[in-house]
């Protein structure tokens, strides 16, 4: 079977998912409670979202793990369930993955600020994501997503500890903000800095997720190509959401998200997907934009 | 001489150097810092008030308006954070004592189901530093525990944070049992996914970018 890597360094643009958290509270999730639980005592749910998108046309889904970290399930009570939580989440996309598609383990941040201005320490850290990265790798998972990042030392420290512990291919991906001054993350990161220290750890892609909608994510690619010969992952957000009577909209509607994010794919990008506010219909439309820009055969 | 050292602390504060020990800033390795200098300043019987009011404030508000405009990040503002929390302890006997006073009370907390803490405790720094007292109930609080901490410290405003869009829709319940108790608190709130459009639709008093501006916002409006 071919590697989820050589496709994409032969130059296809794979097709990644849209959100998992809010698919997940319109099924069942009560607000609140740790999503990453769900894996063990909703499989069913958890595994109906991966479906969902592998038959609106992903090429990669991205497990329930995001917050699978020690400090994050802590909050929940949870940290003595990293390993379960995790290689459950993985295994479940593996059961539904359709044979010529992929699996990517999602990691997030921590939750925490590395010392000196926060408490956590590099070893720790450290930890935190190799335990992560080691279960997912277990339950199966093809490539890993290090994404959602805003401070460039813990980005890096996932990125590493990925790739010591799994040896698995992994996409480095933060979250920017537009500023006078170009893109930069909330701890201050520019595309320059992110590209360097990503790219010297051994990042196979790097990626710009989340944020505010397509036009940050296509400023900080914009950014980052001069810089880097590595193929890009673009996720954004569907905008800013807006508040109808009692509900939580995104400006963003699939129509919308396509037009925009055609503009994305002048740039060098490896995965394109959707992050909070898209769903399956998102990612039915991107197909569509996909195989028009790359016509199968 | 008091003025210049007034001015020197503001700079402290701004630049995070917290005291003459600390290697951040590098440019200012070996000087005296916020600590230091407030310390000095007491000593030489200044006004707490104008400590407080001539230095801490412009410090933190210099890194506040950067902050705002994209100019300076969270790290900044941590550090510049430290070092007014430096200057602080040596103030805050007193504020204990009744010799300085606060600007009100604004009660701080991350709204239920929703448990991060670092925007909130961004609000909490600019306040602080900017002369108000906080009382920070923490994350994941309800709207009871909200609505007890507005009775038990009447007259208080309060402010609300959400990162997440699921949780972001607790604001609402929340700012109505508020103004349920008391129809005057007046409520804020903050956050990630929210807007101007959001914070009418749920009937909050006013929807902030940054910490600054609402600091910026509650000093040029009287209560």
């Amino acid at each position: 079977m071919i590697k989820v890597l050589d496709r994409i360094q032969a130059g296809e643009v794979l097709l990644s998912d849209g959100a998992m958290g809010t698919e997940l509270q319109k099924r069942g999730l009560p607000t609140g409670a740790c999503p990453e639980e769900f894996n063990v005592t909703h499989a069913e749910i958890v595994q109906s979202i991966y479906r969902d998108y592998y038959r609106a046309g992903s090429d990669i889904i991205e497990t329930n793990t995001f917050g699978g970290t020690r400090s994050r399930l802590a909050i929940h009570g949870k940290e003595n369930e990293v390993y379960r939580f995790n290689r459950r989440g993985a295994e479940l996309a593996r059961e539904v993955c359709p044979p010529g598609r992929f699996v990517a383990g999602s990691m997030g941040p921590t939750g925490e600020i590395l010392e000196p201005l926060g408490t956590l320490s590099v070893a720790k850290a450290y930890d935190y994501f190799a335990e992560q990265a080691e279960a997912l790798a277990e339950g199966g998972v093809d490539i890993i997503y290090v994404e959602t990042m805003m401070a460039i030392e813990e980005a890096e420290i996932a990125v590493k500890a990925v790739k010591e512990k799994t040896g698995l291919p992994v996409v480095g991906s933060m979250t920017f903000n537009l500023t006078d001054g170009g893109v930069r993350t909330s701890m201050g990161v520019d595309a320059a800095t992110m590209v360097g220290r990503l790219t010297a750890v051994g990042a196979d892609l790097l990626g710009a997720n989340c944020g505010t909608g397509v036009e940050v994510v296509l400023a900080a690619i914009e950014e980052m190509q001069p810089l880097s010969p590595l193929p890009f992952l673009a996720q954004p957000n569907a905008g800013i959401p807006q508040m109808t009577d009692h509900l939580i909209v995104y400006p963003e509607t699939p129509q919308s998200f396509e037009q925009k994010i055609e503009q994305v794919l002048q740039f060098r990008i490896g995965i394109l997907g959707g992050c909070c506010g898209t769903g399956p219909e998102h990612i039915i439309r991107l197909r569509t934009l996909l195989n028009k820009h790359h016509p199968v055969g | 001489m008091m003025n210049e050292k007034l001015k020197l602390l503001a700079i402290c504060i701004e630049r995070g150097k917290v005291d003459s020990q600390t290697s951040y800033p590098p440019d200012m390795q070996g000087q005296s810092g916020a600590s230091e200098l407030t310390r000095e300043l007491l000593d030489e019987d200044v006004d707490p008030n104008d400590i407080l009011a001539k230095a801490l404030m412009v410090g933190m508000q210099r890194i506040g308006d950067k902050f705002g405009n994209g100019q300076a990040f969270i790290p900044d503002l941590l550090i510049a954070a430290k070092a007014m929390y430096a200057a602080m302890a040596h103030l805050k006997p007193y504020f204990d004592s009744g010799a300085a006073r606060h600007k009100g009370t604004i009660i701080l907390g991350t709204v239920a189901g929703d448990l991060h803490d670092i925007g909130k405790n961004l609000v909490r720094m600019v306040m602080e530093g900017d002369g108000w007292k906080v009382i920070d109930l923490g994350t994941n609080v309800s709207a009871e525990k909200f609505v007890d901490s507005v009775r038990s410290n009447p007259g208080s405003m309060v402010g609300l944070s959400a990162l997440l869009t699921t949780t972001m829709l607790n604001m609402g319940p929340i700012t109505q049992k508020v103004k349920e108790l008391n129809a005057e608190t007046k409520v804020f709130v903050g956050g990630a996914p929210l807007s101007q459009q959001f914070c009418d639709k749920i009937g909050a008093d006013g929807y902030f970018p940054d910490p600054q501006s609402l600091v910026r916002h509650l000093n040029t409006k009287p209560n």
